[in-house]
């Protein structure tokens, strides 16, 4: 067999560039950032309100801005949490089952260009979008608090926001990747979105509760020694882990609370010497949560290895 | 050179369905090349495994001397495809449209806008070249595509049912287009069910049925093939003994008497023949016809005998 000619990402950029386009000016981006930029000021005005009533001697009050809830709105990162996958399923649901319909996948895929470039493109397309709206999004936050709290954030929470998006977006890059498999796999949009919601919501709703019903059965607990319970504790967190909302919402308790020491269950020898209740380094939180962010990306490469085969083996007449 | 299209013992299945049987398809460069066959008959299967868009699974290819298994590229570099329903960005305008195909062409800056400019023109979408193509007619939407397969400049054309859904009249418009590409130079390759505007352009078909291209060559040639005679006389005369007379003429295959005369299956265009011979039988010639065979009667022809036989 010999190798093929060219390169698979001919045409990459062209793709590329025509869906990120595509993607800005569509409505259905309009509608997004619109819910998302008022959820956002809405969480962060409220966040604020909290904090002017408790501010104390908060290193971290910056950071403060997007964890802090007041009844009966949840906080800025709980929000964008349920916002982001839904924002990513809406980028990719259609991506290539949108081409079939409307009769241009055969017309585009008889230019001189791989398959690959085609998929790459706009999986790259929808994760440029995201990013985009993100960074928006904490910006507005940021100047938002600047301007309501008359506090400059430290470079620390500058690095720590940041990086609380890089995990945002690697998070919405899964749902993305989940969705373009989705759009691969049924020809029609309807039924791709369905089931994109369909697995988000199963993991936000469901997988924890299967995953606390599950683990007595795998590590059942028959005499009640500290290592059964321990070893139940640690299976049912390791099943938890299987969903990327886990590894999201764990990856951002630590970036975004620099006190917050460990992921998981923790032994009171571990706790010897331990000054509680103070910051981690920023190296040190970044090390606690780096299996997390391998796992939101492998889970993203996996869903788009997915969408990558069975795209290639598709028929593409009607 | 070599054909611009070559294919052999071509085969694709699609499980136990056998959707191309063992193709030797030869088109030769210049050529206007008709596939002609019922639906389901394997030519859309064969016009996507050209493209390299479908692999086969079995037999050869050979697209302007390359094979599009292994190097797609440079064949769909050089091979522009409509498909049987073109689709476009509906949001986009046209000249937006063709401006994406040209970029995945690797084609950018002035010299491409001039272009698109021009074949915009000149498939008369000058007017509608900045609307949204979700304005634009059935008609005007496959001449776009005509644009789009013209604009990489290819060396041969594949046109899937080009006529399907268009009112006669864009239909005759677009077929002048499509034979107007011959002048140019070429090779054109066309899938078709309305067989009388396929006439009229191609200069060779083929006729496919169930997988397998049973006939191919020239319209007149295949007349002779599946009509008997390739000629048809129809004349119109009075006088004793003319059947006989006509039966005689060297070359006449059959006499079949009619209201106000005869119909004459003939090897070769006998007129002047015909003529004397009911001059000199003492007949009256009032008309003298010659009947060029019609496509649609040879594919009637050509299945029913088929279906016949299969029956």
């Amino acid at each position: 067999m010999t190798r093929r000619e060219g390169s698979a990402f001919s045409g990459l950029g062209v793709v590329f560039l025509k869906e990120f386009a595509d993607q800005l000016s569509g409505i259905r981006m309009r509608m997004l950032e619109l819910l998302i930029v008022l959820t956002a000021m809405a969480t962060i005005y409220a966040a604020i309100q909290t904090i002017k009533n408790v501010v104390g001697e908060d290193v971290f009050l910056f950071l403060r801005l997007f964890t802090t809830a007041k009844q009966p709105l949840p906080s800025f990162v709980a929000f964008m949490g349920f916002l982001i996958p839904l924002l990513a399923i809406a980028l990719g649901f259609d991506a290539v089952n949108g081409e079939f319909q409307r009769r241009t996948l055969g017309r585009v895929l008889s230019q001189p260009i791989y398959r690959d470039a085609l998929l790459f493109g706009k999986y790259l397309a929808g994760l440029a979008t995201l990013g985009l709206v993100l960074l928006s999004v904490w910006l507005l936050v940021t100047g938002l608090g600047i301007l309501f709290t008359g506090l400059v954030p430290s470079g620390e929470e500058v690095a720590r926001g940041l990086l609380y998006l890089a995990a945002t977006l690697a998070y919405g890059g899964v749902w993305l990747a989940v969705a373009l498999f989705f759009s691969v796999v049924f020809k029609n949009p309807t039924t791709s979105a369905l089931a994109a919601i369909g697995v988000w919501l199963f993991f936000t709703v469901f997988w924890g509760m299967i995953a606390g019903m599950l683990a007595p059965v795998i590590s059942p607990v028959h005499y009640g020694f500290p290592e059964e319970i321990l070893r139940q504790a640690q299976t049912e967190l390791a099943l938890a882990r299987i969903s990327p909302n886990t590894l999201y919402a764990e990856a951002t308790l630590a970036l975004l609370q620099p006190e917050v020491r460990a992921l998981g269950p923790v032994l009171p020898a571990q706790l010897e010497g331990m000054v509680l209740g103070t910051p981690l380094p920023l190296s040190q939180s970044l090390l606690l949560v780096w299996p997390q962010f391998a796992g939101l990306i492998a889970a993203s490469v996996v869903f788009f290895t997915l969408a990558y085969v069975v795209f290639q083996r598709m028929e593409i007449r009607a | 050179m070599m054909a611009a299209i070559e294919t052999q013992d071509l085969t694709k299945r699609y499980g136990r369905l056998l959707a191309v049987d063992r193709l030797n398809l030869v088109v030769e460069r210049g050529e206007v090349f008709g596939i002609l066959g019922p639906n389901g008959s394997g030519k859309t299967t064969t016009i996507l495994m050209l493209l390299g868009l479908t692999d086969p699974s079995a037999g050869t290819v050979r697209v302007l001397g390359r094979d599009p298994v292994r190097e797609p590229l440079s064949v769909k570099r050089r091979v522009g495809y409509l498909p049987d329903t073109v689709g476009f960005y509906d949001e986009l305008s046209g000249r937006e449209n063709l401006r994406y195909t040209a970029a995945l062409n690797g084609q950018t800056g002035r010299r491409v806008e001039a272009r698109i400019e021009a074949l915009l023109e000149q498939m008369g979408l000058g007017e509608a070249a900045d609307r949204p193509v979700r304005t634009y007619s059935r008609g005007m939407k496959q001449r776009l595509g005509l644009a789009d397969v013209l604009l990489k400049e290819p060396e041969l054309v594949i046109l899937d049912e080009p006529t399907l859904g268009l009112d006669p009249q864009a239909a005759h418009e677009f077929l002048l287009l499509i034979r107007s590409l011959k002048e140019k130079g070429l090779t054109v390759l066309l899938s078709s069910h309305l067989l009388h505007q396929v006439q009229a352009i191609t200069d060779r078909v083929g006729l496919f049925r169930k997988g397998r291209m049973e006939l191919v060559g020239s319209v007149p040639e295949l007349a002779r093939q599946v009509l008997g005679g390739a000629f048809r006389i129809r004349v119109r005369a009075a006088g004793p003994g003319l059947e006989q007379a006509l039966g005689r003429i060297p070359g006449v295959l059959r006499v079949t008497e009619e209201a106000h005369g005869y119909l004459l299956e003939t090897e070769r265009d006998l007129r002047p023949e015909v003529a004397r011979a009911v001059v000199e039988a003492g007949g009256k010639l009032f008309e003298l016809e010659l009947e060029e065979p019609s496509l649609d009667e040879i594919y009637r022809a050509y299945f029913q005998g088929v279906n016949r036989d299969a029956a």
